[in-house]
């Protein structure tokens, strides 16, 4: 890893102070992505902005009929909270399948969704409950803000503070995991909510976490696993690496999604 | 240079370091706890997990400046008095190791699942809950029986875990 200046700011507000005035500085969540890049050369930034003091962007609470959870909450005490297990079990659930406990207690939400993995899990379950994404400038529909590979609609200095999460009325994560290194080859997040049904599907799209329209009608009319037959999901789109090519993927989507509903349905 | 104090294993350290610094660098090679080892530095063998407050966490993909002030626990705090963990004492009974590179880490994560999961883990669950530590020797099996035991035996003496 190459050298850098660190810097631990108390709150939000004094880190994106620190980040207009530090040139070439990152933000440092979790850092259970950021610090594996550094060390491979791949992210070089000449400063750090440590985040893990900043405690107004910590913690979980309930605002209207929305679960609000602070950038800086870990996996773990989102797969813990009383609060997301009462409102939104799926998303406890998510939480408690990504990585492995030490990784866990350290790795952050706001981070995860920062960085857009194509085969992360938050992503998903961002835009199937059609959350907020709530920066220090604007408040980001989940619809615009996943853009692209790694790729955000986070501008330069721009810091998620908190994410909002209408609560649906039922919710299921699932996800097809490569045998190795445990991401997920597919992975789909399924929403109820009133009469519309969210779908979001992370591992296969080559252009990271997206919605498929045709699923989310056929659920819309009918939240079944039965909803979906003689449905199937074309292949195109998807990646294909040395794990599982684009037709598997579209196969898996279609087995995920069928696993997912029961799931939800089961709740 | 940064300075960072911490508490590790209950004493009071402070060093000037690099920025850069790994968590495991700074107790390797400051503090001369090797204990610790270093896998694959890449946080996914489990090698180098330890306890900081209360919690495990993989030191090779942590800044020791990030852990100002915070409390840290590695495989060298666990025994008391000469006498070792429970964990430690289950993990020699059962075999649970063989050439003993990812025992340290292997004890550490097995005594925070105690923690978190109490004493009474099915074996589904110690593997499920092993998915961020790799063995290459043993084919876990041991393993997992040396934890399902150590559980039993930290449950018995709760005493003993007084360390974290």
């Amino acid at each position: 890893m190459y050298a850098f200046t660190y810097h631990r700011p108390e709150t939000a507000r004094k880190a994106t102070n620190l980040v207009a005035k530090v040139e070439d500085a990152k933000f440092l969540a979790g850092g259970m992505t950021l610090l594996p890049t550094m060390k491979q050369r791949l992210a070089a930034p000449t400063a750090l902005i440590d985040l893990s003091t900043a405690e107004d962007m910590r913690g979980i609470e309930l605002k209207g009929r929305n679960v609000v959870i602070g950038a800086m909450t870990r996996h773990f005490d989102v797969a813990n909270s009383t609060l997301v297990k009462e409102k939104i079990p799926a998303l406890a659930d998510l939480a408690s399948m990504i990585g492995d406990p030490a990784v866990r207690h350290r790795g952050t939400i706001g981070g995860s969704v920062a960085n857009n993995d194509p085969a992360a899990d938050y992503p998903s379950a961002c835009l199937a409950l059609n959350a907020t994404i709530i920066t220090n400038k604007r408040k980001i529909p989940a619809d615009e803000f996943f853009v692209g590979l790694f790729e955000t609609a986070l501008e330069e200095g721009e810091l998620i503070v908190k994410i909002s999460f209408p609560i649906p009325s039922k919710a299921a994560y699932e996800k097809f995991r490569n045998p190795a290194s445990r991401y997920a080859i597919v992975g789909v997040f399924v929403a109820k909510k009133g009469s519309e049904a969210r779908v979001a599907v992370t591992g296969a799209g080559s252009g990271g976490v997206f919605r498929p329209n045709r699923l989310e009608a056929a659920l819309t009319a009918k939240f079944h696993p039965k909803g979906l037959d003689g449905l199937s999901f074309p292949a195109e789109g998807l990646n294909t690496d040395i794990h599982a090519d684009a037709e598997y993927r579209a196969h898996l989507i279609m087995v995920i999604t069928r696993r997912a509903v029961t799931k939800a349905l089961a709740k | 240079m940064p300075k960072v104090s911490m508490v590790v294993n209950g004493k009071k350290v402070s060093g000037d370091i690099d920025s850069r610094t790994l968590l495991v660098q700074f107790l390797r090679e400051e503090l001369r706890l090797t204990g610790t080892h270093v896998g694959c530095d890449t946080s996914q063998c489990g090698c180098c997990v330890l306890h900081v407050n209360g919690s495990s966490l993989k030191s090779c993909t942590v800044l020791a400046l990030s852990l100002e002030g915070a409390n840290v626990v590695t495989i060298e705090g666990l025994a008391q008095d000469g006498k070792l963990h429970p964990m430690q004492e289950a993990f020699r009974e059962n075999h649970g190791l063989q050439c003993g590179f990812c025992t340290p880490g292997m004890i550490m994560a097995a005594v925070d699942m105690v923690n978190r999961k109490g004493p009474d883990m099915d074996e589904a669950t110690i593997r499920h809950e092993l998915e961020g530590n790799i063995c290459r020797c043993t084919g876990y099996h041991n393993i997992v029986k040396a934890i399902a035991d150590g559980a039993q035996k930290m449950g018995v003496a709760p005493q003993a875990a007084a360390a974290e």
